[in-house]
């Protein structure tokens, strides 16, 4: 009888989900799956098959993959540099790498956009020491950094959490068994903080899948990935039920990229970011 | 010997590719010069202009009643669903935790098309539909800090005190408070972060004329972005340094008068 009152306080939450989350995804289906006059329709999803959607959602795929590699390959010595650190306070480790966020996000991408320009401070240092100028404003290469930039601490975090959490006794135990380092961090380290790179992982790709503004400011309007296509059709073409049939279609990957990531995940619980 | 100072190495290179760009923002808030490449000597004017720019101050208010009320709001319902998921049978709170997560994990482009598509067959874009967004995806990040917390507080407790005459709310406030305030805490800080960072949502659901200072920089982007915006943007940053060292120290120095105990 007790439990059942204190459930009842998730009841306005399941209202607000319903009504805010369910809800809207039911709108996105609707506008999906009918024309612009309200008749059922497949084509907004089957123009995915366009060669300008095909080749934006390849793009959007291939930059994801190769952000959320760098970011794997950076933040795993990072995280365990940051385990073995003296002072093992977890809420500092979030603190720093969180308070960046409360610089206006737009505006630390436009930083980069100044640092990164053929006239701009890197440039600079690069000539005056005698290396070759980097180009790579508006390309392909200045959006994956801005999205490694952006999205490196959702990389970091889980992964520092489910590090933070092996046990000393169990690596102490197999270094008395004779245990070598690089078979201990095979055999102990990587099975153990798998789910954290699991979560990381996904909460790096599908951003980065998705992102729209970063390639907007660093690829100059020339790197189009499919969240560009979807909010062009939103804000310049007025074409929503286009607009919504890639969203269904881009939900469909960001689903079957969690589900894919997941069959390696053991434990789904207790691996999330924060 | 080698080996720790290739590893300090490392942490110092993240740090400045952390932290490098806000630096950059910093000192092109004391530029004596519109110009974003030229440094022409060292002002205090955009600090002071900032007061005075009264478009630049509206969106900042608009910013700051979106970000603490969403998350006050959130705070307080992502706290009592937390609650009352960890009364659950199993079954349900999977149900609950993955309906939590679809905000979290779903592209921030989806989330807010879909709000948007909501708002405009049955209202209209206004200042409360970017409250009712920012609320939205704020409570994921208040169950799930609250939620851990509320899994080590033990039952028994609460249950004593229920039955030692204590009533819900007294017990509540008694036994459970204490034990889950952290993490309420920190939820609501997460969630202020989160709304004050948001761009991609507000953009999709903010009716005309409503501007946060995110999708005013997004629309002056072009025009060119305002030397007062980086002052504004700097003093945040600085408050913001400021608040959360101090809460981390004051966390701190509690932890350890504890562990003395």
């Amino acid at each position: 009888m007790r439990k059942l009152g204190r459930q009842l306080l998730a009841g306005p939450y399941l209202i607000w989900i319903t009504g805010f989350i369910i809800l809207p995804l039911f709108m996105i289906l609707y506008y999906a799956f009918t024309t612009s006059g309200g008749n059922f329709t497949f084509m907004n999803l089957i123009a995915i098959t366009h060669w300008v959607h095909v080749k934006s959602l390849l793009l959007s795929i291939k930059l994801g993959l190769i952000c959320t590699l760098i970011c794997l390959v950076l933040s795993y010595p990072l995280a365990m540099i940051l385990n073995n650190l003296k002072f093992k306070n977890q809420s500092f480790m979030v603190f720093i790498f969180v308070l960046p966020m409360w610089m206006n996000f737009l505006l630390r991408i436009l930083a980069w956009q100044l640092l990164l320009s053929n006239n701009g401070i890197i440039n600079t240092i690069l000539k005056s020491i005698g290396f070759p100028a980097l180009n790579i404003l508006n390309t392909p290469t200045a959006v994956v950094f801005g999205m490694v930039y952006d999205f490196l601490p959702y990389m970091v975090l889980p992964i520092y959490n489910s590090m933070s959490r092996i046990r000393k006794d169990i690596i102490e135990a197999a270094m008395d068994l004779g245990a070598t380092s690089p078979t201990i961090f095979l055999k102990i380290i990587l099975p153990l903080t798998a789910s954290g790179i699991v979560s990381g992982v996904i909460m790096v790709f599908v951003p980065a899948l998705t992102s729209f503004v970063i390639s907007d400011m660093l690829g100059g309007g020339k790197v189009l990935l499919i969240g560009n296509v979807i909010e062009q059709d939103f804000m310049d073409a007025y074409n929503w039920n286009l607009g919504s049939g890639l969203s269904v279609v881009l939900m469909i990957f960001v689903v079957a990229s969690m589900a894919f990531m997941n069959r390696y995940a053991k434990d789904g619980e207790g691996t999330a970011v924060w | 010997m080698v080996k720790r100072s290739a590893e300090r190495l490392y942490l110092i290179l993240i740090f400045l590719f952390l932290y490098f760009p806000i630096f950059v923002l910093m000192g092109l808030s004391f530029n004596n010069s519109k110009s974003r490449v030229i440094w022409n000597g060292f002002t205090l004017n955009w600090y002071k202009k900032l007061f005075q720019n009264e478009t630049i101050m509206s969106a900042f208010s608009t910013t700051m009643t979106i970000t603490f009320l969403s998350a006050t709001i959130a705070t307080i319902l992502g706290t009592a669903a937390a609650i009352g998921i960890s009364a659950m049978k199993k079954r349900n709170r999977t149900i609950m935790l993955g309906a939590t997560n679809i905000p979290l994990l779903n592209a921030d482009i989806v989330t807010g098309i879909s709000l948007m598509l909501l708002f405009v067959r049955f209202t209209k874009l206004g200042l409360s539909t970017v409250l009712i967004a920012h609320i939205t995806f704020n409570i994921p990040y208040v169950i799930l800090n609250v939620l851990p917390k509320l899994n080590s507080v033990s039952n028994i407790t609460y249950e004593a005190a229920l039955d030692l005459g204590a009533n819900p709310v007294h017990a509540f406030f008694k036994v459970v408070w204490p034990d889950i305030k952290s993490g309420i805490f920190s939820g609501f800080l997460m969630a202020v972060t989160m709304s004050l960072d948001d761009f991609s949502i507000t953009y999709f659901t903010k009716g005309a004329g409503v501007n946060t200072l995110s999708t005013m920089i997004y629309t002056e982007m072009r025009k060119g972005i305002k030397p007062e915006m980086y002052s504004l943007s700097s003093l945040l940053f600085i408050i913001a340094l400021i608040l959360l060292l101090m809460i981390n120290f004051r966390s701190d120095k509690k932890s350890k008068s504890l562990s003395r105990q």
